[in-house]
């Protein structure tokens, strides 16, 4: 087992070092020049040359290329042009956000669409079926961004019940402890005893969260019903039911178990998906995490902060589909017990 | 018990076409599908003809009309201009979006798919690495990273998309060919002295069709829904074009007082995609042989 | 054989059951009764499709339905009628009074379990007892269907046992019941090698003599049926076409399918040599569009005109043997000769 998970993490290294250098090589030979962007119009060609030979962007592609290799080992993501900032410590800064919310889509999208893919399949060609098939397909065949906004459209603005953005009410001027704001509220609950902080953060979570959630739970629900379709026709679930197991026992402890297997595998690479999803996510509901962040840093070419923030989010989704992997082996003693 | 007997001398030998859509007449969501995207193709076509104005002419008196007053029929947008002509002429650049950018994965999809399956070696090893690395990036990033990088405009988008959405047909159709280039017919015709190229595109290829026409199906909608997030971004579709994911974009703001300017764009994406994913959802039962019954 | 009690267990009265299709209505059961008694071992005997599973499957209910549907019938086991049980009387039924063992030991055990977890959990369900009685209770059962090493045994997957193993871990899990009454087998030793089917049998066999218990065995081989058979029941088509017991069957077949059957038995000398039939001609009918008369006639090499119309009545033999066959007397004076 544990040689399986190291045989997986080698295998991972090329793979990253693919993403590093097609990233690295898209940006710089993409057309414009950071060190024009970075000087503004008006800057004369001698400026721009100085700057260009302070960034190394004077020196041979492949030179270049080896410098940003050597720091990326080092976590060294490079200045953004913007803010100044260590783009690897913006980063930091702004994932626990993303994390946050992707965590909580995710949550939302696996137990709902897993009980409704279970029920969906017991109660097959039924209208109890129809209905959830029927809505799985409207949730995959739409756009997320107008989701966002018609869900604000709805809560926000005519019902009046949730906010229609931010993480947090901005009367409240809350300093971030661990950036993970329902932590912090729960931290806060106990240390000062007011529940306000808690509250507003999960407020602000649920439109988003349901915006970024519905494509998974859709894809999450489809899956789950065929796959526990399948499982019951299974000969071990006419065993089960043979030796008398009561039938609700028979579905959620004989079937689903097995039929869980192949969710879990799309559940994670939904959740490294969410993490890109979240771009339109957070633009819609200016959720301050890495994809409105790298948003912007497109917007203004702010190259070491697009490729930086490209290539976390990568290296972060190949993590995913290895952890996911791994799981799927724990939980299933065929491939555990090899 | 007689006619019985009949129809079956009449169907006995069906083109896999006919066969198909024998099989597609049965699956009434297929159909559905396939009615809206009919419809959608015939607005796209006929968009000059049926839209009641010009999709960008402003008349400023008429802003933020609601809808079913005064002629507009879906209301007006925030500078005046009629709702159901833009929502029309969307359908002509969405539908454009859909079939440039699958024909871009396509084409390039089946290339690499066909040569790395039938070389193999070194080559296939080489190009499926590149496909797995391109595969490591998730798919909207990968769209948004080759947009930027183009510069935003609608062309961009589609080839943008195009690209990302490559590896997939690429291993669909490579997965195919792996086992088909052994069949016999293959083996009989490369007796016969065929050339690798007769043999990959004429011979081999048209037998790996099926899982790739439901790729391309199921793509013409994800294309459509990823071209309407990058107007959304700013990164595809520039105004006035009538672009639906852009028509949300630019009116977000108004949904405090006139929803319809957000919310039937919107719904012009969802009914589009939902009928080629319905539609693509059908094909895929009947040409999938493990799935069909 | 020894003498058997005479009491009735299980009695399948004239059951009728088919499945609904796209293409129509399957009849897979016709007209069917079949009485075992305690202590008893029954074959039933067919091709596959005959609809011998399915009316095994209909005892304890297990058949899919819809689409499958009992016509009419009943189903008395020790005189209650199970098809008027509520889904959770039938449910305490199965696993207590009435178990199975199914064809394939490979995909009939749930492979994200160990297979003592999955014995344990009959007893836990029926008996009431903690997880670790029910686990004592599954080794001893264990040593019972003599798996070597249990203690050890009991902690395995189903993919780490060996096929022979496994279908003993099913066979112990049908008897991780209180009070086991009936035993289905449906096609046990199938899937398994030659000397392994041989093992399972012996262990089937000597099983019914430490227990109290009635065995329905269904299966295709007929050597099977001679091995563990206390009566046989032939079935063609959802019919039934004979029944007796053992000793007349190998010895005095009476209906044409059967002796189809013992003539493509390669251990059976004797049939070598009986005429025509070496092997069955033809194939079995498409059940959609089957008529009311004899079903095996388009395959039958004694058919008459009126086996095509009409389905015949039952010919006593002997108050052991019954056939439906209108011609079974041509069938044994061709034999004679």
């Amino acid at each position: 087992m544990v040689k399986h998970i190291l045989k997986r993490l080698v295998l991972l290294l090329p793979t990253i070092l693919g993403v590093v250098t097609l990233v690295f090589f898209m940006i710089a030979l993409a057309p414009g020049d950071p060190a024009r962007v970075m000087l503004g119009e008006r800057a004369n060609a001698a400026q721009i040359a100085q700057l260009r030979a302070e960034l190394g962007l004077d020196e041979p592609l492949i030179k270049q290329y080896g410098l940003y290799l050597s720091r990326v080992v080092r976590f060294d993501l490079g200045k953004s042009i913007t803010s100044g900032q260590q783009v690897a410590e913006e980063i930091g800064k702004l994932f626990p956000a993303t994390i946050e919310l992707a965590f909580m889509a995710m949550i939302f999208a696996s137990v709902l669409g897993i009980l409704l893919g279970v029920t969906s399949a017991i109660k097959r060609n039924t209208w109890v079926d129809y209905t959830t098939m029927g809505g799985a397909l409207f949730g995959v065949s739409m756009p997320v961004f107008w989701l966002g906004l018609v869900l604000i459209m709805i809560f926000s603005v005519w019902l009046d019940l949730l906010p229609t953005g931010g993480r947090m009410n901005i009367r409240y001027y809350f300093t971030p402890i661990t950036n993970f704001y329902v932590i912090d509220g729960l931290i806060l609950l106990f240390k000062e005893g007011t529940a306000k902080y808690l509250v507003s953060a999960i407020q602000h979570l649920i439109l988003p969260t349901i915006a970024l959630g519905t494509i998974p739970l859709a894809i999450i629900a489809r899956t789950t019903r065929s796959s526990m379709l399948e499982v019951l026709q299974q000969d071990y679930i006419k065993t089960a039911r043979s030796a008398g197991i009561r039938e609700k026992r028979v579905i959620y402890r004989y079937a689903l178990r097995n039929a869980l297997l192949p969710v879990i595998t799309v559940i994670g690479i939904q959740f490294g998906l969410l993490l890109s999803g979240a771009i339109l996510t957070e633009t819609v509901f200016s959720w301050p995490g890495i994809g409105k962040w790298l948003y912007v840093a497109i917007g203004a070419r702010d190259y070491p902060s697009v490729q930086g923030g490209i290539i976390f989010i990568s290296v972060f989704f190949v993590l995913i589909n290895l952890v996911v992997d791994i799981l799927y082996s724990v939980v299933n003693p065929k491939i555990r017990l090899q | 018990m007689e006619t019985d007997i009949h129809e079956e001398i009449i169907i006995a030998d069906p083109t896999p076409l006919q066969e198909t859509w024998f099989h597609l007449k049965k699956n009434k969501a297929a159909m559905v599908g396939l009615g809206i995207i009919t419809i959608f193709v015939l607005m796209a076509i006929f968009a000059p003809l049926i839209s009641p104005y010009d999709p960008n002419a402003q008349v400023i008196d008429d802003r933020k009309t609601p809808m079913f007053t005064d002629g507009y029929i879906l209301g007006t947008d925030d500078l005046g201009r009629d709702m159901l002509s833009r929502l029309i002429y969307g359908a002509r650049i969405s539908m454009t979006i859909g079939v440039v950018s699958v024909g871009i994965s396509l084409v390039f999809g089946i290339l690499i798919g066909v040569t790395s399956a039938y070389f193999g070696g070194v080559y296939d090893k080489i190009v499926m690495r590149l496909i797995d690395i391109m595969l490591a990036f998730p798919y909207i990033l990968l769209t948004i990273v080759i947009v930027s990088l183009l510069g935003p405009s609608l062309l961009n988008a589609m080839i943008a998309i195009g690209i990302s959405q490559i590896p997939r047909y690429a291993r669909v159709v490579r997965a195919s060919v792996l086992a088909e280039k052994e069949a016999d017919y293959v083996l009989a015709e490369r007796a016969l002295g065929a050339r690798d190229t007769e043999l990959m595109f004429l011979t081999i290829l048209p037998n790996c069709l099926s899982p790739t026409i439901v790729q391309a199906t199921l793509g013409v909608g994800e294309a459509i829904l990823s071209s309407a997030g990058l107007s959304f971004l700013g990164l595809g579709a520039q105004p006035p074009t009538p672009e639906w994911g852009l028509m949300i974009a630019s009116s977000k703001e108004f949904i405090t007082n006139a929803w319809w300017i957000v919310t039937l764009p919107g719904i012009a994406i969802l009914l589009a995609v939902l009928g080629f994913n319905l539609f693509g959802d059908g094909l895929r039962d009947i040409l999938d042989p493990k799935m069909r019954n | 054989m020894e003498t058997v009690k005479q009491e009735t267990l299980l009695e399948i009265d004239n059951l009728n059951f088919s499945f609904k299709t796209q293409r129509g209505l399957v009849r897979a059961v016709r007209d069917l009764s079949i009485t075992i008694k305690k202590g008893e071992t029954l074959t039933l005997v067919g091709e596959s499709g005959c609809g011998k599973s399915v009316t095994a499957h209909a005892i304890n209910q297990l058949n899919p339905m819809p689409p499958g549907r009992v016509d009419s019938g009943r189903i008395l086991f020790n005189g209650i009628d199970l098809l008027q049980l509520k889904k959770g009387e039938i449910e305490k039924m199965r696993g207590t009074q009435i178990s199975m063992i199914f064809q394939e030991p490979m995909t009939a055990l749930n492979p994200v379990f160990t297979v003592g977890s999955q014995i344990a959990d009959v007893f836990m369900t029926h008996q009431g007892m903690g997880k670790d009685e029910a686990m004592a209770r599954a080794v001893e059962l264990f040593h019972l269907v003599k798996i070597p090493a249990p203690e050890r045994r009991i902690h395995a997957y189903p993919h780490q046992l060996s096929g022979g193993m496994r279908q003993r871990a099913m066979i112990a899990m049908a008897l991780a019941s209180p009070e086991p009454g009936l035993m289905i087998a449906d096609e046990p030793t199938t899937a398994l090698d030659v000397t392994i089917q041989a093992q399972i049998l012996d262990l089937l066999g000597d099983l019914k003599q430490q227990i109290d218990m009635s065995i329905l065995l269904i299966t295709h081989d007929m050597g099977v049926v001679a091995e563990m058979a206390d009566r046989v029941v032939v079935m063609y088509a959802g019919r039934k076409v004979e029944e007796s017991d053992v000793n007349s069957i190998f010895n005095d077949p009476r209906h044409p399918y059967t002796l189809g059957l013992l003539n493509s038995l390669p251990s059976n000398p004797k049939y070598k040599q009986a005429k025509r039939l070496e092997a069955i001609t033809g194939t079995v009918p498409d059940l959609l569009t089957i008529g009311d008369g004899c079903p095996f006639a388009n395959r039958c090499a004694y058919a008459t005109d009126i086996c095509r119309s009409s389905f015949p009545s039952m010919s006593e033999i002997n108050k052991d043997h019954s056939v439906w066959c209108h011609n079974h007397e041509s069938v044994k004076r061709e034999k004679a000769q």
